[in-house]
């Protein structure tokens, strides 16, 4: 997958979901989350000229809005695989089996975490604590939820995401 | 009227695995009573009362009462007509899923709690700042939040009070020290989320430089049974001094992990053996954290402490979220103590030096210890940095924080830490 970009714009769509987030703030910038997850939604992650582009119709200079990207867990700066696989490491699933989890994701995809497989498919990342510590071990993948998950039955969930 | 100790007000509308109640079915249930009663026929003032009166206190983990938090603010008139409520929905803590459960589960009850709120306080926008990952949260939140738009429950002229409120779901993007009240103003103002020096509290120069009130989800949705039942009642429901229920829960391995609203200062015991039904069959109790990964660890002989704010810090822990995470004798301590300084060393914002470097320190400490390279002289640098990233050291309460569960960990489990040094490996690998 290349980092290097063709597109430099964003859709008239885009600009228009971002100028009308930007009013629910009493300055712009305060959308800025929400504006590089609208982008990030539709390219998968946030490129520089993305991100120069949504700096610019938030009143922010690029290097501001690449300094609240990089902060979060959850903004892209590099490009990412079709589906992100979200495996939770905190302490309520370390005790009911993370590492066990980690393991078989390694073997069955055939990537660490913090790595995207060959094929583009599935990019593997840890997460902090998704709240549902009652059903231990939690995933995400891409916004969906899963508890309880059973490292023997990976392939059969992993298949709902193509 | 008295509220009865079996009374599960927050609850009551929650059906598990079942659609959350659509805006007729809450107001069929008795839903927006609170707001029609304060908008239509109290005071602001009258509101901050009675809440006062009520005894709640913020459940998102301090503690602080809400009613003196709401009392706080500028009178001004000037500051009346510029005024935020942020509800704190960044529910990050580890081993904490009660927020989630309140806002899937009833999220008309969050949204009329945070309207009446707005009201008491005269805030005329309010933000909902809820965590990236909550996204069945987010829709039905958006859902109910558009359904109270077109009743005309949010808006201009509220029911013909003159009141206005424009409530916004504002969603994250993945950073537990959103968590903090002063971050969570930065992060909403759409720069990095590092916390801001205290004084000037949120109430007095808070989002935007206009007065602020933050306030945690679980908490705000009392405020509407306190509205429509009373103060007198509110405190009935509890067993102590601080009022209501609480939704208390238990992780690890019980047999029944899960959440449950009970009257607050319900004991260890009874919510561990009851209601989490014990140990799971071949697992020993060790001990466990009361109120998610910055807090003390509690041991056995503390099974009896209720579970409210005084109670749980004469024990030399803290009531925290109220979620319990249970360590059995089948998992290594040291590992687990690892685990939570590793999530606390991820998570500092990096503004302040002890944080930023000294969780790095000790996450690097406990791993080589957990993998049998650690040293004696390694326990008193662990000692020595629960003291200098403790309260008073750090620009916020994270690194502190974390040191709660380190300080007790270091004495609760000190032979296992022994046992990895002479030994020279994880007695539990």
């Amino acid at each position: 997958m290349s980092i290097v970009d063709d597109t430099c714009v964003l859709s008239p769509a885009e600009i228009e979901a971002v100028t009308a987030l930007a009013r629910q703030y009493e300055a712009r910038r305060g959308a800025c989350i929400e504006a590089l997850r609208i982008v990030q939604r539709s390219h998968g992650w946030i490129s520089d000229d993305r991100l120069r582009e949504v700096a610019r119709l938030l009143e922010m200079s690029p290097d501001e809005l690449d300094g609240v990207a990089t902060f979060y867990n959850l903004i892209f700066r590099r490009p990412v695989g079709r589906h992100v696989i979200l495996i939770c490491d905190s302490v309520s699933c370390w005790i009911m089996g993370y590492e066990t989890l980690r393991d078989a994701f390694h073997t069955r995809l055939g990537v660490r975490l913090g790595e995207t497989t060959a094929d583009g498919r599935f990019t593997l990342l840890p997460i902090v604590c998704l709240g549902a510590c009652d059903h231990a071990p939690t995933i995400m993948i891409d916004d969906d939820l899963y508890h309880d998950v059973d490292a023997a039955r990976l392939g059969a969930l992993l298949e709902q995401y193509p | 009227m008295t509220g009865g100790k079996d009374e599960r007000p927050l609850t009551q509308n929650i059906r598990p695995g079942e659609e959350p109640l659509d805006i007729e079915a809450y107001l069929r249930a008795g839903g927006y009573a609170a707001l029609r009663k304060s908008l239509r026929g109290m005071t602001p003032e009258e509101v901050i009362h009675e809440v006062t009166a009520s005894n709640l206190r913020g459940r998102g983990g301090a503690g602080f009462p809400t009613g003196k938090k709401w009392s706080l603010q500028p009178a001004d008139d000037d500051a009346r007509a510029h005024k935020y409520l942020v509800v704190n929905a960044d529910e990050m803590e580890p081993g904490t899923f009660k927020d989630r459960l309140l806002m899937e589960g009833d999220p008309h009850q969050l949204v009329e709690g945070t309207i009446v709120s707005a009201f008491a306080i005269q805030a005329r926008v309010a933000y909902i700042f809820l965590r990236a990952e909550y996204t069945l949260a987010s829709r039905r939140l958006q859902r109910a939040i558009d359904e109270a738009r077109a009743k005309g429950y949010l808006g201009k002229n509220i029911l013909g009070s003159g009141f206005d409120l424009e409530l916004h779901l504002h969603r994250s993007a993945g950073r537990y020290i959103c968590g903090d009240e002063t971050a969570m103003l930065t992060a909403l103002e759409g720069n990095r989320a590092i916390p801001r020096a205290k004084p000037p509290y949120p109430q007095i120069s808070g989002l935007w430089g206009k007065p602020t009130v933050v306030n945690n989800v679980e908490t705000l949705a009392n405020v509407p049974h306190i509205v429509d039942r009373g103060a007198e009642w509110f405190r009935g429901l509890a067993h102590g001094e601080d009022g209501g229920t609480k939704i208390y829960g238990a992780s690890g391995r019980v047999k029944h992990p899960g959440a449950w609203e009970l009257p607050m200062g319900t004991t260890i015991r009874e919510i561990l053996e009851e209601h989490a039904g014990g140990m799971r069959d071949g697992y020993g109790f060790r001990a466990l954290l009361p109120g998610g990964a910055s807090t003390q660890f509690l041991v056995e002989k503390d099974f009896d402490i209720a579970m409210d704010f005084t109670s749980v810090e004469k024990a030399g822990s803290r009531l925290g979220t109220g979620m319990m995470i249970i360590v059995d004798d089948r998992t290594c301590p040291v590992g687990l103590l690892h685990n939570l300084q590793h999530f606390f060393a991820q998570e500092s914002c990096g503004w302040c030096t002890p944080c930023r470097d000294g969780l790095p320190w000790v996450e690097r400490l406990l791993a080589a210890i957990d993998a049998g390279q650690g040293e004696m002289r390694d326990l008193e640098i662990l000692e020595m940095h629960t003291d200098f990233l403790g309260p008073g050291k750090t620009f916020c309460a994270l690194a502190p924080g974390a040191m709660e569960p380190l300080e007790s960990g270091l004495k609760c489990f000190r032979e296992d830490f022994e046992r990895h040094i002479h030994l020279k490996r994880c007695p539990w690998r």
